[in-house]
């Protein structure tokens, strides 16, 4: 049976860390990138922690060498950096080598760039180029235009799902035929517009968040992008590419329950889980450990534990959040996982799920809180997001 | 690859389209630059407690997707996909307008909440209690396109019906800050195509098809193919297009319409006449963005006209661009592009 879609490539910038290398140092020395805001003055300032990528606009302008007048918005700016990252360490240097696209996925889009000069666009003409970086196909079009992709691009937005499913309709299309090669993942930058959002929905932590825990305070969000190379098997075996571990099992359910809670017994994520599985050609026994959603509010770990239950029992493997370390990155946070779980694949490592102490009654779920080490070969990635968007990845060890 | 017969459509625009009996039969030509929808009679397809809570994108994806699903007979679809190249765009201004007037205070959730790009196809799985796959495409100009290339894999990977479609709506800030840049024609004294002015008419609408792999009594058209790119040059696109016909087994002359997303912009309607005037000249052309005006999935209407001239067999002539008729209309395709920007090519085929 076929292991997947190859992954040759990873590129990844958020809170703890501007690239793969650095990230997996953090997770595995515990060092989490939860702090106070400082790139976007509000209000919130003293009543909320993000995972903050603290690297300005003007320094990853300089990184990726943009001439002065750009309009990129924050979102594009992380999204460059890690899909460029992606395609150094999958060693190409013609993208045109073979027929490659381009599947990005955010929610946030230009929105930081609209809520900065949302009356001087129309006071001043100098401003007025960042009308066209609002859209949410924005960045895709200049990351695919950065790397030379012209052909297939798209852009998905299903809220904190979105990345997976990015991923999916990347794995899905490389195993049709009908893309030989497709950079996937998403983008969300840190927004007045977000903040205020999750606030009015009385979810932001005050402090650090505490994935799975009874005493849980909701969500740190946070800002990432990251971005996986995915090859069909010709490629890989024409370029003699080295594979980094391969999409093994994915699905989308929707919950039908509500726009922005999660049903009680997880009804949705069971659905996801459940097909993946199928999907991947393996039962629930086979996976070695879960990446979950995790947010730390108080109704998605609910919903996620129950979900977790049904579809894997008492035959529970090592299950951690890592949003403690970088906060919810929304769109981008399924491809952030992504990134995590075949660095975990490949090292053989379990990272910890930070700051938990107490299981939460109902599912006694006690997540993993050191740094372990063990043989993984089939790892499983949850992504959730608002009007019941559930999606499910299984990644396999190369 | 298996087959992908449109058996349900259903059409919220500017025109009087809610009623696929009566096709194109009310229309008429837009004289503005910036037209709302012709408002549908809600209370038809919502319950009445409904329609006061639900935003104006959900009501127009809601009536539209019920229409298409009745009309071929899916009560509840094995996947939804949703294009919308701004998402909840007045729920999102609305959210955002308060951040920034009241300085981030006495907000409330409601309008960010529905802000959300995927609010409409999730709000169509809650109305239908629908739990299958359900995927929202953002991408500009070809976010609809992406739907359909996502609905017809889906097909291909076992599903029997698929809800697709495209949903974009007006939003006062958004169109006043594109009028500053020339996006919005200032001036619709003139028919689109004599304009010889810069920008569109703005508009918003709404286009569900219900895709099946069988084909019924009541079934508009196959859907045979589509092709999207995010960058090409005006030398590039009859280049493209006869690719894509070489693809599908398909010579020029065997087309029996093109079906152009010509919207009157003097800056970049010179795509279309590059085909127009070269590898088209002798194939009968449509448009129709005089009558849908323009949003980011307004192709979805191009292909709702589409399968309307298909099913009939008849092209009204104040849809046509030039004379000429074919005795059938068997082979259909669809060119649209937005500003320069994400190409779509989309083959139709008569059932």
């Amino acid at each position: 049976m076929s292991k997947g879609v190859a992954i040759t490539g990873m590129g990844i910038i958020s809170s703890i860390g501007k690239t793969v290398e650095e990230n997996f140092q953090s997770l595995v020395n515990k060092t989490p990138g939860i702090s106070e805001i400082e790139g976007i003055s509000t209000i919130h300032k003293d009543h909320i922690k993000v995972g903050e990528v603290k690297i300005t606009n003007e320094e990853l302008c300089s990184f990726l060498n943009l001439p002065s007048s750009n309009n990129y918005s924050r979102t594009a700016l992380l999204a460059e950096i890690a899909a460029k990252e992606a395609i150094k360490n999958a060693g190409i240097t013609d993208i045109n080598s073979c027929k490659t696209g381009l599947i990005s996925a955010t929610s946030v889009g230009g929105m930081d760039l609209t809520e900065k000069f949302y009356y001087s666009q129309f006071e001043e003409e100098i401003n007025r180029k960042f009308i066209n970086s609002h859209s949410a196909g924005d960045s895709s079009t200049k990351v695919a235009n950065s790397l030379g992709i012209t052909g297939f691009v798209s852009t998905i937005s299903t809220a904190c799902s979105s990345a997976a499913n990015s991923i999916m309709l990347g794995a899905r299309m490389i195993k049709s035929g009908k893309l030989d090669r497709v950079i996937v993942g998403g983008a969300d930058c840190l927004s007045k517009f977000t903040i205020n959002g999750f606030k009015t929905l009385m979810i932001l932590s005050e402090t650090d968040c505490r994935p799975f825990d009874a005493n849980r305070t909701g969500l740190n969000l946070g800002e990432a992008a990251a971005f996986l190379v995915l090859e069909s098997d010709e490629c890989v075996k024409k370029e003699n590419k080295k594979v980094l571990g391969y999409v093994s099992g994915y699905a989308n359910a929707n919950d039908a329950f509500h726009q922005t809670a999660s049903s009680e017994d997880g009804e949705g994520a069971t659905l996801a889980m459940k097909k993946a599985l199928k999907i991947a050609g393996v039962s629930s026994k086979e996976i070695d450990y879960i990446n979950a959603h995790g947010t730390a509010t108080e109704n998605n770990d609910a919903s996620e534990s129950a979900a977790i239950r049904r579809v894997f029992g008492d035959n529970l493997p090592e299950v951690s959040s890592t949003k403690a370390y970088t906060g919810h990155t929304l769109a981008a946070a399924a491809a952030i996982e992504a990134v995590y779980s075949i660095l975990a694949l490949q090292n053989g490592v379990v990272f910890p799920n930070l700051n938990f102490e107490t299981p939460i009654a109902e599912t006694n779920i006690i997540p993993e809180t050191e740094v372990l080490q063990k043989e993984l070969n089939y790892v499983l990635s949850n992504s959730f997001g608002f009007g019941g968007n559930c999606s499910t990845l299984i990644f396999s060890k190369a | 690859m298996g087959n992908y017969y449109i058996n349900g459509i259903g059409c919220i625009s500017a025109q009087d389209s809610s009623d696929n009996e009566t096709g194109f039969q009310n229309f008429v030509e837009l004289t503005e630059n910036l037209v709302p929808l012709h408002k549908p009679d809600y209370k038809k397809y919502i319950k009445p407690n409904m329609i006061r809570r639900m935003s104006v994108g959900v009501k127009m994806g809601v009536v539209a997707s019920s229409i298409a699903l009745q009309e071929a007979g899916v009560e509840i679809p094995e996947a939804i996909v949703t294009g919308s190249g701004m998402g909840c765009l007045r729920d999102s201004e609305k959210f955002l307008k308060n951040i920034v007037d009241n300085d981030e205070q006495f907000l409330t959730p409601t309008a960010f909440i529905q802000s959300t790009h995927n609010t409409v196809g999730a709000q169509i799985a809650l109305g239908l209690g629908c739990k299958a796959y359900n995927i929202t495409y953002v991408h500009d100009a070809t976010s609809f396109e992406t739907s359909l290339i996502d609905a017809m894999m889906m097909m291909d990977e076992g599903e029997q019906n698929i809800l697709v479609g495209g949903v974009d709506e007006i939003g006062s800030y958004t169109t006043d800050l594109h009028k500053l840049v020339g996006h919005v024609k200032e001036d619709v004294s003139d028919s689109l195509l004599n304009s010889n002015t810069k920008g569109a008419i703005y508009s918003e609408g709404s286009q569900f098809f219900v895709l099946e792999n069988e084909k019924k009594d009541n079934s508009y058209a196959q859907l045979v193919a589509i092709e999207i790119y995010n960058e090409l040059s005006e030398n590039e696109v009859s280049q493209i297009f006869d690719s894509f016909l070489k693809d599908n087994n398909l010579t020029i002359s065997e087309i029996d319409l093109i079906v152009l997303g010509v919207n009157g912009d003097v800056d970049y309607d010179n795509y279309y006449i590059s085909l127009q005037d070269s590898i088209l000249k002798n194939t009968p052309q449509a448009y129709y963005k005089h009558f849908s005006g323009e949003y980011n999935t307004a192709s979805a209407f191009g292909m709702w006209t589409a399968c309307n001239i298909i099913k009939s067999q008849e092209v009204p002539d104040r849809l046509m661009l030039n004379t000429l008729k074919s005795s059938s209309i068997k082979n259909v395709v669809l060119y649209n592009q937005y500003r320069g920007k994400n190409h779509s090519f989309v083959l139709l085929k008569s059932c």
